[in-house]
């Protein structure tokens, strides 16, 4: 079996475990799966409005997938893409009220200020990293914390006059589509999920078909191996959390001035960034596996919103669906061991 | 190197699973068929329901409370719960506002609680969107002529516990935790501080915001701090956060059982989180509680609504006159204290005490 055919079966199988495990508590909890999974997917697709959310959730969780799978092509674990992801969505949010500029002008840059927010809220870990060895899971985490406390702050005392949200960004500078709404019977799906499938191949670009990305890969690879064939090591590694975090800035961008379309006092985490280390685990670290993993997030997401009013079923029961299929996923190497098997027995 | 570091990756996404696993929590779901009598046709074909913010219908504070509320109103009239009675929708996160609220539009239900300000912007965009729906607000106000709003004198309730802690404190410090910092957080905190002041000015009142709703570990922690600088009394507006601080106050309690250390509950009564047993003794570490009948004003807006009567684009305050607000019974409170909270309650009522809603 090529190496290939097993990455895309690995994740499948995960999926379809998960599924049925799902299906399995939901029978053992006494309720009927097939009506379940059956209002999950009308939740996700049944109406035109549905599916709309579905794509608008979809668009945060590809980049905050991007945004995990890149740092982990250079062997680092980028756990601060949640609070990466919330100073990219206020930065964007400040931008788009802070000025009076044609569109043309204004999307762009409030969309490059998130994206510039977050990659200083990567690069702090990064430098860090490459600097000081300090681990970049223990300062990413951290700097959710900071992230979260400093936008509540700034949304309620700088942005705002003590309010708890801050006024809606101008349509200069807001990725809102009316077309796409009246599209979608006044679903929330706006035109960001354009620049999230952009992002995703400026994603692959960057790191199959650049120098640069051999060499980010390469550090992934092995960091001794890079630095004795003249590679800068630290280089990399600032280099890898600052893209990574810019694009989980991105990410943030997008519901700042698309899905929400203004910025807010956050009672807790938005959980986009932490599900997106599952996309992009799920979706094997590629850009095409991200954007296939945050499509079956945001289904579920969405979906789920749905399976109690129509068949009972707690909402809950799609997290423990969800932590399955991480479960199998993370346990990918027991299935491949599986596989392996199965081949050998075949021969 | 590579698989090590995978090692790690998993083992710390096992851990932020843990972790955000642990924010969420089981639903009471489906009473179902509960008062399904069918005699009663006198609701003819109404339909309620109500979305949550974050904290979901078991949050032990407003979102359970009105979410009680609704099924009081069910029962009363013959209503079942589900799409042709009443029903809720539970907001995972931020995100799900606007899609539950237009779900529950599709749906087809005649009136539409947001419980929490947090879902004020989601509301009033859907409600402009969905102008033949019906759309009620708690907490916050919001615009729109199919919208109600129903907010409550947290600062006047929050006043007369404020005189419960002020009398009964032995260290004269009290702390108050807080939620988010937010205009309707810093109604508790300042009618809190007013209430102390009034009938203890040396006591000294350490407010604190907990930046988050649901976190209840953080709640422990900081209400640690507080009881560790002498403070034996302590107010929480802070949701599920809050359900940390009972949690301290009762380990403290269980250490140290002649130690006074007490909780103020917020929006139900809360006596049952402080009950616990130490050296085979029964304790209650919860002082009294600051109810928000959020129960009282669902039922209220829903017959208003049912009777053709929906207050849109109405600002409906609830306060002590109205039922709306009060403080619950408790054994813990001496007589003395319930006979001051009585007379501050007339002196409210009588409007000779301005409760300041703001912190200055």
């Amino acid at each position: 079996m090529s190496s290939r055919l097993q990455a895309i079966l690995v994740p499948v199988i995960s999926v379809l475990l998960g599924l049925i495990a799902g299906a399995i508590v939901m029978l053992v909890s006494g309720f009927n799966p097939i009506e379940g999974y059956g209002a999950l997917l009308r939740g996700a697709f049944g109406d035109t409005f549905y599916i709309g959310e579905t794509i608008r959730q979809i668009t945060p969780y590809i980049f905050a997938g991007l945004a995990v799978a890149f740092a982990f092509r250079t062997g680092l674990f980028n756990i601060g893409v949640e609070g990466q992801l919330l100073v990219g969505w206020i930065a964007s949010v400040w931008v788009g009220l802070a000025f009076d500029l044609p569109k043309f002008i204004h999307l762009p840059m409030a969309v490059l200020a998130g994206a510039a927010a977050g990659a200083i809220w990567g690069f702090v870990p990064g430098f860090l990293k490459a600097r000081l060895r300090v681990h970049e899971v223990i300062v990413t985490i951290m700097m959710n914390y900071i992230a979260l406390h400093l936008v509540n702050y700034l949304v309620r005392y700088v942005i705002s006059d003590e309010q708890n949200t801050t006024v809606a960004v101008p349509p200069s500078a807001s990725l809102k589509s009316p077309f796409l709404e009246n599209l979608t019977d006044f679903s929330t799906l706006h035109n960001g999920i354009f620049l999230a499938l952009a992002a995703a191949i400026i994603f692959w670009v960057v790191l199959e078909k650049t120098t640069t990305g051999f060499e980010l890969r390469s550090v992934g690879f092995n960091q001794h191996a890079s630095e004795y064939a003249g590679m800068n090591v630290n280089r990399n590694i600032v280099l890898s959390m600052v893209i990574s975090g810019a694009f989980a800035g991105l990410g943030g961008a997008m519901e700042g001035l698309g899905t929400f379309g203004y910025g807010f006092i956050h009672g807790a985490f938005s959980g986009v960034g932490f599900d997106g280390i599952a996309v992009a685990l799920l979706g094997g670290n590629v850009a095409i596996g991200v954007i296939l993993a945050a499509a079956l997030f945001g289904t579920l997401k969405v979906g789920a919103l749905n399976m109690p009013i129509e068949s009972g079923v707690p909402t809950e029961l799609v997290e423990i669906v969800i932590a399955l299929i991480i479960f199998f996923v993370a346990s990918s190497y027991i299935i491949r061991y599986l596989l392996n098997r199965y081949k050998k027995g075949a021969k | 190197m590579k698989k090590r570091k995978f090692g790690l990756g998993l083992s710390m996404l096992l851990a932020a699973g843990t972790i955000l696993g642990a924010c969420g929590s089981d639903t009471e779901t489906s009473n179902g068929g509960e008062e399904n009598g069918g005699g009663e046709e006198a609701a003819g074909d109404f339909t309620v329901s109500m979305v949550t913010d974050v904290g979901g219908v078991d949050d032990k504070s407003f979102n359970q409370s009105a979410w009680e509320g609704l099924q009081a109103f069910g029962a009363e009239h013959g209503l079942e719960q589900g799409t042709d009675g009443y029903n809720y929708f539970q907001s995972q996160g931020d995100a799900d506002y606007t899609t539950n609220l237009n779900t529950a539009v599709r749906n087809d239900f005649d009136l539409i609680f947001g419980i929490g300000f947090l879902l004020q912007p989601a509301i009033e965009q859907v409600a402009q969107q969905r102008a033949d729906s019906h759309f009620a607000l708690v907490d916050s106000v919001a615009e729109g002529d199919n919208v109600a709003s129903i907010t409550f004198k947290e600062h006047e309730g929050s006043f007369l516990v404020g005189v419960a802690a002020g009398l009964q404190t032995e260290t004269n410090k009290i702390g108050f935790i807080g939620g988010v910092e937010s205009d309707l957080i810093n109604k508790f905190a300042a009618g809190f501080k007013a209430g102390v002041e009034a009938v203890n000015p040396d006591a000294t009142v350490d407010i604190q915001f907990a930046g988050d709703f649901n976190n209840a570990s953080r709640g422990q922690q900081m209400a640690a701090a507080m009881y560790g600088s002498g403070v034996d009394i302590v107010y929480h507006a802070a949701g599920g956060t809050g359900n940390g601080v009972f949690t301290e106050a009762k380990n403290l309690k269980q250490q140290d059982p002649e130690r006074q250390i007490f909780v103020i509950g917020v929006d139900r009564d809360q006596s049952e989180e402080g009950a616990l047993e130490a050296g085979g003794q029964p304790y209650n570490v919860t002082l009294t509680s600051m109810i928000k009948r959020v129960d009282i004003a669902v039922q209220d807006i829903s017959t208003r609504a049912m009777e053709g009567d929906f207050p849109g684009g109405e600002i409906i305050e609830y306060g002590i006159e109205e039922n709306g607000i009060a403080v619950a019974q408790s054994e813990n409170l001496t007589e003395d204290t319930l006979a001051q909270i009585e007379t501050y309650k007339q002196q409210i009522l009588d409007g000779e005490i301005e409760v300041p809603s703001t912190l200055q």
